[in-house]
């Protein structure tokens, strides 16, 4: 976006206000310098990562709340979540805010083959991150760990037979997308258009990588065989339903373990002399407010507790309350906001490979020089916010159950 | 500039009347030479007739409401349900579609490049892409409205907003569609008059227009993606049940509250402070005297900024939050009084032994100078703990921001869109015609919604579609009172629209203004400036004069000085202290 305004614009050329002063290659008719350009291009993106720290700091505000009223929840359901996944993705992530970083070293250093190199490095590592995440997510949906409305997670049948294939549906558009790539690649070399293929040859690299990403991510998950097998005494499902290839059946058991804990009552960080204390006020007739507080106290310890989920104290009338007792666990609550933070992420990764793929052409027509490399540089800081926030997200959903 | 520029002789310089193939209107024609026009002139023109026509529709609804209301059991057929849709489309509409693009997307757009001598904005092309987002997202709205409607109020409540069978997902998303839009605008604002100013314009000599848009761009900037995730956190809810806000599914709705009135209180800010930036323009220009406390104008902009996000809370009072939370909400709020109360005296101030023109535009500001200084007192009373546990959810509360939001805003808008129409469209209009719109205008609001204080004091609550036979007259003196503020807004639409055919080219500086829009001519060439401008103080009067042959004000001798004068330094003999 920050990009919109930094080609000559088309509709003024044939305007004579460029008598004024000769006309520069991609410096826009409303700049003046190149340097006043480039320092509005700057400000733009930055203002633009405001924006997104801001779109993202609702959801760890979410996150921060419903931690705090269910800590036991999100550490029990964090173990479901694959470290080593999380990790690797940190890891590729991270090397590709190198490979970014150094893409606009290059640009400033009209290095163009090498810019093209490394813009393609990134997008194969974001291509490696989503793989990696397509892995993750098709394994949770179909053990039933879904938003709070959907989940249908069940301790005793975790990987219930059928379903759809969600791993295939996931690929299918970056199948098609590589078929495509390849498709339009060897035209080209038919064709022998030199440019189209020095474009289309990375890209294919890409798309591949998704897939490099779903086999990396195929192997881990069903790494730690011998961890399974050296035998684990609190294995709720073990044998249950002989997917041994899942090796964070492990894990599994033992979220289940701490879910299982929730049906005590959880002692919220009420003072139980305060309570008492509020409970003689609201004797008082004249002081509604105290009971008002109290029931409200004692209504929250409730939640927090999850008997009201359990729906036990109030009669099943209505389709809505049915559905509400059908909800087995509290844990649905971390998976949506898992699922939003990490969706929400995933979107921004996708919306990044998409402004590469440009600047990928762009950087092959070698536009870019020691004067403009503005897009590259911008998009670069887009990336590193990207990146930034899975630094985040990888601690706070992954590491918190350990 | 360049063509047709009149030099009377002794220094008097006019700009003159622009030639047909610079005219912006006119350089190039045809549908598509505007829909993918970059010119930041022609895409605050469209934005104009976007707004316009959502105001419109807006205005038809609130009329129908009106109408409803004549008798307590309801004077139309209309269905209690049909009521709340009707109630909430308004609100939606009025809110989404109007007011928050209002000034900054249509008159901003217009005029924050001119009045910085600049020949766009920074990003043209997102400039071109905010628009088509609005306009995306008021598809999606029309579209709500007819597939299943919406009545859950422009607000989205949960838990209602996620059981109701109305196209909330839809509203949503298209609400989610224009913060982006909202967003797009702001940032651009930000980027131009950060790194667009002309040499000699330091911020201090920025016209206060540019202040305040500069002050509702950042508010558009940090609180409208808190909407966006929120939004979409609603829209989430709905399709799967995330259980974050919806309490079937353990969520919290007052946390929904929260974080969406954390970007709607903010929100009210980027509605009312373009507006000031206007009077402050209008009042200044049309009283002919320069603008009094000119920097605490500036600041208070900011300052009603930065505080607008620490007071979301006093929408909140009566929803169970923590005693403790609510006192500091409270307090917090009256901060904000401190801020308006000083631009309200400045511009009393600023017209003090003034030389007032009452035009049309001046009118305006008039009313605003009323309508919002009512507004903002009332205000008090709901930011009041104990008065607000009466008066909240009641017509008290509804008289309270339409006296903000119309009163103040559209008013503004309305007055600012007849200060700048000569300039926009190289047209004058009806003076006599304008005066009086702005008269029934102001009769007409305050009819309406002076009553409604009654009614709300008296316990009338909002939203509903019946009421109590004794609550009758002060209705239907608020319902006549909104027939008459729309007649007076269909005079002042076509004595807008009349001046189109029938109007006298205007003049470059027909209000005698010294800002930098009036040095380019009426309408501006498409390029704005050919050179970048000579810039002085946008409020010293004393080069501007009437020229009576012409009917327009012209600039003597050479209006402005660049940068202030630095001291020269006077060269050090060699040996000298170095
Ligand atoms: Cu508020």
């Amino acid at each position: 976006m920050a990009n919109t305004a930094l080609q000559a614009d088309p509709s003024h050329d044939d305007a004579g206000h460029h008598d004024d002063h000769e006309h520069h290659e991609n410096l826009a008719h409303h700049f003046d310098t190149y340097e006043q350009q480039f320092d509005a291009g700057k400000l733009g993106i930055w203002v633009f990562l405001v924006t997104e720290v801001l779109f993202f700091g609702g959801l760890f505000c979410a996150y921060a709340l419903y931690r705090n009223l269910r800590p036991d929840v999100f550490a029990g359901s964090s173990e479901f979540l694959n470290t080593k996944l999380g990790a690797i993705n940190t890891g590729v992530l991270l090397f590709s805010s190198l490979t970014m970083a150094w893409g606009v070293r290059c640009a400033q250093l009209r290095q163009h083959k090498m810019l093209a190199g490394m813009l393609a490095a990134t997008l194969s590592c974001a291509a490696i991150f989503l793989g990696v995440k397509a892995i993750e997510y098709s394994h949770k949906w179909s053990m039933g760990l879904l938003p709070a409305g959907l989940y249908t997670y069940d301790p005793a049948n975790p990987h219930p037979a059928g379903g759809p294939n969600y791993l295939l549906w996931i690929c299918a558009p970056f199948a098609i997308g590589l078929l495509f790539v390849v498709g339009w690649l060897i035209i080209a070399k038919i064709k022998k258009d030199e440019f189209k293929v020095r474009v289309l040859m990375p890209l294919t690299v890409v798309f591949a990588c998704f897939f490099v990403g779903v086999q990396l991510g195929t192997i881990l998950e069903s790494g730690g065989e011998g961890e399974h097998a050296a035998g684990d005494d609190h294995h709720v499902v073990a044998g249950a339903d002989g997917h041994a290839e899942h090796g964070d059946d492990h894990a599994e058991g033992r979220a289940d373990e701490h879910l299982e804990d929730l049906d005590q009552p959880n002692n919220l960080a009420i003072e139980k002399a305060d309570l008492a204390g509020l409970e003689v006020l609201a004797q008082d007739q004249s002081n509604p407010g105290a009971r008002d507080t109290l029931e409200a106290l004692k209504r929250q310890e409730a939640v927090a507790s999850g008997s009201v989920l359990q729906g036990d104290q109030r009669p099943v009338e209505s389709p809505t309350e049915k559905r509400v007792t059908a909800t087995p666990k509290q844990a649905g609550v971390f998976f949506s906001i898992y699922y939003c933070m990490t969706g929400v992420h995933a979107i921004h990764i996708l919306a990044g490979m998409g402004v590469m793929i440009w600047l990928l052409v762009r950087a092959t027509r070698a536009e870019f020089n020691e004067n403009y490399f503005g897009p590259i540089d911008y998009v670069g800081l887009y990336w590193h916010l990207v990146d930034l926030i899975w630094i985040y997200l990888f601690p706070l959903l992954y590491l918190i159950g350990k | 500039m360049t063509t047709g520029a009149a030099t009377a002789p002794g220094g008097v310089r006019d700009a003159g009347f622009v030639s047909d193939n610079e005219n912006y209107l006119k350089n190039s024609s045809g549908v598509l030479s505007w829909m993918f026009t970059l010119d930041h002139k022609r895409i605050g023109i469209m934005y104009l007739v976007g707004i316009l026509t959502s105001f419109l529709g807006g205005g038809l609804l609130a009329m129908v409401i009106r109408y409803h209301l004549m008798a307590p059991g309801g004077a139309t057929t209309i269905s209690n349900d049909a009521y709340n849709q009707l109630f909430t489309l308004h609100g939606a509409i009025m809110v989404f579609l109007f007011i928050i693009p209002s000034i900054p997307a249509a008159l901003g757009n217009f005029l924050v490049p001119v009045m910085l001598g600049a020949k766009d904005v920074a990003f043209p092309r997102l400039n071109l892409s905010s628009f088509y987002l609005w306009v995306g997202g008021a598809i999606f709205f029309v579209g709500a409205l007819l597939m299943n409607g919406l009545d859950t109020g422009w607000t989205f409540y949960t838990p209602y907003s996620t059981s109701t069978d109305t196209s909330v997902v839809m509203a949503t998303f298209g609400a989610f569609i224009l913060g982006f839009s909202s967003i797009f605008t702001g940032l651009n604002f930000i980027v131009t008059i950060n790194t667009m100013r002309p040499p000699g314009m330091t911020w201090f000599r920025m016209p206060l227009f540019l202040w305040a848009t500069y002050a509702t761009s950042i508010i558009q900037v940090l609180a409208t993606p808190v909407l966006g995730i929120t939004l979409l956190l609603l829209i989430a809810e709905n399709v799967m049940h995330i259980g974050i806000f919806d309490p079937e599914f353990n969520g919290d709705p007052v946390t929904y509250q929260h974080f969406f009135w954390f970007y709607s209180h903010p929100a009210v800010y980027i509605m009312i402070l373009p507006a000031f930036g206007i009077i402050s323009e209008l009042i200044s220009v049309h009283s002919h005297k320069g603008i009094f406390g000119y920097r605490f104008i500036a600041y208070s902009s900011i300052a009603l900024a930065l505080l607008s996000f620490l007071v979301w809370g006093h929408h909140m009072f009566t929803s169970g939050m923590s005693s403790v939370t609510v006192v500091i909400f409270s307090a917090l709020t009256f901060t904000v009084s401190v801020p308006s109360a000083i631009k309200v005296f400045n511009w009393v101030a600023t017209m003090y032994k003034g030389a007032i023109s009452l035009t049309t535009p001046m009118c305006y500001a008039l009313a605003f100078l009323f309508l919002f200084t009512i507004g903002g007192l009332t205000g008090l009373f709901l930011g009041t703990i104990s008065t607000d546990l009466h008066l909240h959810d009641t017509y008290f509360v509804v008289a309270h921001f339409h006296y903000v939001m119309m009163g103040g805003t559209v008013v503004s808008f309305v007055g600012g869109l007849f200060h700048w129409w000569p300039k926009m469209t190289g047209k004058m209009f009806n003076e006599a015609g304008g005066r009086i719109s702005a008269l029934i205008v102001f009769v007409g609001f305050n009819l309406t919604f002076l009553p409604q204080f009654l009614l709300g004091n008296q316990g009338m609550p909002r939203r509903y579609a019946t009421y109590d036979p004794e609550f009758q007259w002060l209705h239907q003196l608020s319902s006549i009172g909104a027939f008459t503020l729309g007649i007076g807004l269909l005079v002042a639409g076509l004595v807008l629209l009349h001046s189109l055919y029938a109007g006298r080219q205007a003049p470059a500086n027909p209000w005698g203004g010294a800002t930098l829009e009036w040095h380019c001519t009426s309408p501006p060439p498409f390029y704005n400036f050919k050179h970048a401008p000579v810039v002085g103080d946008p409020y010293e009067f004393a080069n501007v004069h009437y020229d009576e042959a012409t009917d327009n004000y012209v600039f003597t001798e050479l209006p402005r000085t660049l940068v202030p004068e630095e001291p020269v330094k006077t060269p050090t003999p060699a040996g000298g202290q170095s």
